[in-house]
């Protein structure tokens, strides 16, 4: 029992400190596309790892049930949306920043 | 343990408002809200752990669908100025 503990306490530490990288991320990124992927971190990874850390804790019930369906949800739509908006913004024209000093 | 992830959810949802607040172009502002919405099912998820009431779950399912067809909705009247407009090829 307190492997389960110890297993859902370092997968709900973990998936928050990802959240919040990802919320850096969101805030500190030059451009648009890279932000993109600042907010998909969160929606992949942090979610499903702190979702993981909730079915530890909760045992063989419904609850488990209802966590996984709202992962397996999460995980077909929060990529669908990002591929939609950065599609959008792409042929609504808006450009990537590129720097010359990367490229070799 | 929970209060820890409850912490860590509330200060990602701090910092997709800060750029939803400052973002240059509509569509930071998009992505912020939905990263928003999502880090909101997570805080209801946890928040039914925190308090012992079990029938939070079911909001927070509905909560994903309602995040997906709101972001797409948005995009759609972002691009088209018209919800039942017909898709340009």
């Amino acid at each position: 029992m307190i492997i389960i503990d110890i297993l859902s306490w370092i997968c709900l530490i973990l998936g928050s400190i990802l959240c919040i990288i990802g919320g850096l991320g969101l805030l500190r990124l030059p451009d648009f596309y890279s932000r993109l992927h600042g907010g998909g971190i969160t929606d992949s990874l942090g979610a499903g790892l702190i979702l993981i850390g909730l079915m530890f804790q909760s045992g063989l019930t419904m609850v488990t049930v209802k966590l996984a369906m709202i992962l397996i949800v999460l995980f077909i739509t929060s990529p669908t949306s990002t591929h939609a908006l950065g599609k959008a913004a792409l042929i609504s024209g808006l450009k990537p920043v590129v720097t010359d000093e990367h490229i070799d | 343990m929970f209060i820890a992830a409850m912490i860590g959810i509330l200060v990602t949802m701090a910092l997709a408002l800060c750029r939803a607040l400052l973002g240059p172009t509509v569509y930071d502002r998009i992505l912020s809200v939905n990263m928003f919405g999502t880090k909101t099912v997570l805080f209801i998820a946890v928040l039914e752990f925190l308090t012992g009431r079990p029938d939070f779950l079911d909001l927070a399912l509905i909560y994903v669908l309602i995040n997906f067809i709101g972001t797409l909705a948005v995009l759609k009247f972002v691009r088209y100025n018209d919800l039942g407009a017909e898709p340009e090829e």
